[in-house]
């Protein structure tokens, strides 16, 4: 699922030249803080069993918060992949506002 | 709290973020919604995948119990919540960081 999002988006870096990776710390600003919150919800969710995984189905690593590594993953790649996908809309939609420096 | 408290929750607290805490207002503008327009067929996907073949298994008890492509309705939400909150960061620290 992971992968799938990978190719789904990151084609988008080259086709596009959306430059999203070469951001770098921009990304991390933006990942950062909204994976924070989003692996506390998960930690609780886990924790108060609203969801479970699959062990059979899972690499079997764990992190901490008993959080499963692909969960961390998730936090990261889909976030990025949001991104690339803003910006794919943006390289083809130039004239659309968006609020940012990147205007103009 | 239920995964359908948390998701809708979530949901109105991104909402304010982007219109009111960081004035992105991602959600006045095409560019967001055409973005959340090619995400969403994805997640279903993605949902469909995760939920069918038993990767990820919800606890009935905290969820309403509609589903679309097999996952929750509150996947919806959780997923809205995430793209609204990334992409409102990312043009915020677009707007932040212009003197690099």
């Amino acid at each position: 699922m992971l992968t799938f999002t990978v190719f789904g988006s990151f084609w988008l870096e080259v086709a596009l030249k959306v430059g999203v990776l070469r951001r770098v710390k921009r990304l991390a600003l933006t990942i950062f803080p909204v994976a924070l919150i989003f692996i506390a919800w998960d930690a609780y969710a886990i924790a108060s069993k609203h969801w479970r995984f699959d062990a059979h189905q899972m690499l079997g690593i764990v992190g901490p918060l008993n959080i499963p590594l692909e969960e961390y993953l998730f936090f990261i790649i889909i976030p990025i992949a949001s991104v690339m996908t803003l910006e794919g809309v943006r390289a083809v939609k130039k004239h659309w506002p968006v609020g940012d420096i990147d205007e103009l | 709290m239920s995964y359908s408290d948390l998701a809708v929750t979530s949901v109105l607290l991104v909402v304010l973020f982007d219109l009111f805490i960081v004035r992105t207002q991602l959600l006045t503008k095409a560019i967001f919604w055409t973005s959340y327009a090619i995400i969403f067929p994805m997640q279903l996907i993605t949902n469909w995948w995760l939920t069918s073949r038993l990767i990820v298994i919800y606890n009935p008890d905290m969820i309403i119990g509609r589903r679309l492509a097999g996952a929750p309705i509150e996947d919806l939400l959780f997923g809205f919540s995430l793209i609204l909150a990334t992409t409102s960061m990312w043009v915020f620290n677009g707007r932040r960081l212009k003197h690099k």
